[in-house]
């Protein structure tokens, strides 16, 4: 036990050195297990995106951008899904449940989409969790619309407030004749549902009715009111979401709808999508860790070469032990413990700056990205890195632990400068 | 141990070894014994090799060719491990000066020595208290023995810390490398006078170097290192 409180004195005596060495590791390691952090919980919250939904249904197109578009709302759909075919596949004996969606106008930079009631009882995100209203209620009229959570705190809406809904997605033509009303405002979820105006299918179609390409038909125009007494079912929808009642004719059905005869479609897995997705964005991930893992390794050479040059001060310090009777490998094992205990109190110090960090940091995290990054005890896996930080430094430190065998070889017992 | 003659402390025969390097020394020295309990100052002057023979006859230098013996051992026939052991265990170490751990107690410096040293640590009872006993004997306060840093204490006080050390748990032999030359006169003495009792009372062989031929009055011989040794220097490069 005096090895170890020699070494700890002798590590204090150079504070100013072993300090600004144990703080460039502990900074690298928090950078690693933030990284990490934010990367699991990135993922997840991107699987969280949409839950217990078997399949979603659009024109025929790449899984990834089908994905994109009805879920993330990035991207546009390039064909629609004709109300006939619509229809076909929510009378299939297998579908429990179907949610069309009905997507292509926008309101102050945000995707207005349109749906049915269906979609608050039937979207799940987070694990099954389903939509809450934080304010109102659905559509009680053709001219509501409720707001995601992001939608109403940036543009400060309230309930009854108007909206108009603008044609398409970057135009300057609105919809201003038929102006709609705030109903709800939905609770915050994390997922692209907060950045999302939704209006019922009907309100899509009618402020459509007197529209041709892309403006409306001079001189035809159709009043808010008169408008309620068309009829307003849509000749077509973007895309839906649809539930099985039997998990295992989830396969069948999804063959039948990408071979339906009639039009081409795409029924694609979430899940699966997800993934694939995932892979995609995932290659940024992997550079982001790889680049963590490089900052450590930075610091560590740092405390190596930090141990290298006091070397030649501590000749004496050797001396002295050689002359007290300490063996080679005592000089060894004393570096090799010098470094295990710098890189220790650095991985201690770099847990505790990521708690900081996260702590400071997650509230800012959640609002601006809607990230969640969970404050819980360091897992397996982070204390298994954390673990090989240490070993990393023990095994880099044998480059000057080396150096000093042979000093400490080929000197006597008094020290030549 | 062997029956029939007393135990030199300290014996070479036919030694020699070499400094390889930029400036090769060589040394040689035919025959050299301590007499069990004597009291040796080795003079020489300033790079004749004395220190080079103390870390021969310590075992952390080993010789090319011949035989070193310490209490009866012989160096060469123990390992490299071993041979630290023995180190630790027989010879009390003390050097001209920065003798010390700076930044450890005097006292962690002083029962440091027991750390590698089983068999001095098994003739003391109490580590500490003895450690005290013989910083006390040598005229230092325990106030500045337990709680300061070595670094905080003077010159003189650390060399007797030093001394402390290498007498602790008594081993046969004390080896001292010009202790003395980085203290003033007044100092020399008085460290001297120290040194003295407790190698005594330890009942301690004692080799000194010096190049300081005054001192010599106090030691049962003087040995000038140029009559046992034969001295070879190569170029320098
Ligand atoms: N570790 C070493 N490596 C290489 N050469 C050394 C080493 N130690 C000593 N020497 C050489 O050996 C020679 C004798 O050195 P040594 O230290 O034994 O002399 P010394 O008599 O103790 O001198 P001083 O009175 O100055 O202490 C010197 O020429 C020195 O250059
Ligand atoms: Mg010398």
């Amino acid at each position: 036990m005096i090895f170890l409180r020699l070494a700890i004195k002798s590590l204090i005596s150079r504070r100013m050195t072993v300090g600004l060495t144990i703080f460039a590791i502990a900074m690298s390691v928090a950078l690693f297990l933030g990284v990490e952090k934010v990367r699991t919980g990135a993922q997840a919250s991107f699987a969280d995106t949409i839950s217990d939904t078997d399949l979603i249904v659009g024109a025929r197109s790449g899984s990834v951008q089908l994905l994109l578009y009805s879920v993330f709302r990035i991207g546009n759909a390039t064909n629609n899904v004709s109300w006939d075919s619509y229809q076909d596949i929510a009378a299939r004996p297998e579908v429990d449940w179907i949610v069309p969606m009905s997507l292509g106008d926008s309101h102050r930079g945000y995707r207005v989409m349109g749906t049915t009631d269906a979609f608050f009882e039937r979207y799940r995100y987070r694990g099954g969790r389903a939509l809450d209203f934080a304010n109102g209620g659905r559509f009680s009229d053709l001219f509501d619309t409720v707001l995601g959570a992001d939608v109403a705190s940036d543009l400060g809406y309230k309930l009854g407030d108007p909206i108009i809904v603008a044609h398409g997605l970057e135009s300057f033509t609105e919809h201003d004749d038929k102006p709609f009303r705030v109903s709800g405002i939905l609770a915050k979820t994390g997922t692209p549902v907060d950045r999302t105006v939704l209006i019922s299918l009907e309100g899509i179609e009618a402020i459509h009715v007197d529209w041709q390409g892309g403006a409306q038909r001079p001189g035809r125009a159709v009043s808010a009111d008169a408008v309620r007494a068309m009829d307003l079912t849509p000749s077509a929808i973007t895309a839906a979401l649809v539930g099985v009642k039997s998990r295992l004719q989830v396969f069948r059905l999804q063959r039948e709808i990408n071979e339906y005869p009639q039009e081409p479609l795409l029924a694609i897995l979430p899940g699966v999508a997800l993934q694939e997705l995932w892979g995609i964005v995932g290659v940024a991930e992997t550079a982001l860790i790889g680049v963590s893992a490089m900052v450590i390794a930075t610091a560590l050479l740092g405390m190596a070469a930090m141990i290298f040059a006091g070397l030649n001060e501590r000749r004496r310090e050797m001396a002295i032990l050689r002359a007290l009777g300490a063996g080679h490998t005592t000089i060894v094992a004393m570096l090799l413990l010098e470094a295990t205990l710098i890189a220790t109190v650095s991985a201690a110090l770099g847990t505790l700056l990521l708690y900081a960090g996260l702590w400071v940091a997650r509230p800012y995290v959640d609002a601006a990205f809607g990230l969640y990054l969970p404050i819980n005890a360091p897992t397996i896996h982070e204390l298994g890195f954390l673990l090989a930080v240490v070993a990393a430094a023990a095994f880099v430190s044998l480059v000057p632990a080396i150096r000093a065998y042979r000093m400490s070889l080929a000197h006597g017992m008094t020290i030549r400068s | 141990m062997k029956e029939n003659t007393a135990i030199n402390a300290v014996q070479l025969r036919d030694v020699s070894f070499t400094w390889t390097g930029r400036s090769p020394f060589r040394l040689d020295i035919e025959d050299f014994s301590i007499a069990s309990g004597e009291t040796v100052l080795l003079l020489g002057e300033s790079g004749s090799g004395k220190s080079t023979l103390l870390s021969l006859i310590c075992g952390v230098i080993a010789p090319e060719q011949g035989d070193i013996q310490v209490g009866g051992t012989r160096l060469a026939d123990l390992s490299s491990g071993a041979r630290d052991q023995f180190r630790a265990n027989h010879i009390g170490v003390i050097f001209q000066q920065f003798n010390l751990l700076s930044y450890a107690t005097a006292l962690d410096n002083v029962l440091l020595a027991l750390h590698f040293a089983p068999e001095r640590r098994g003739r003391i009872g109490n580590p500490r208290a003895e450690a005290l006993r013989l910083t006390d004997a040598l005229g230092l306060p325990d106030s500045l023995v337990i709680n300061a840093p070595a670094s905080a204490l003077s010159v003189g006080q650390q060399q007797r810390v030093a001394v402390a050390r290498a007498l602790i748990g008594a081993p046969a032999l004390i080896v001292a490398d010009e202790p003395t030359s980085s203290l003033d006169a007044d100092a020399q003495a008085s460290f001297l006078d120290l040194l003295f009792a407790q190698a005594k009372e330890a009942n301690s062989t004692l080799l000194m170097v010096s190049h300081d031929e005054r001192l010599g009055a106090r030691f049962d011989r003087l040995v000038d290192l140029g009559n046992v040794a034969h001295v070879e220097r190569g170029q320098a490069a």
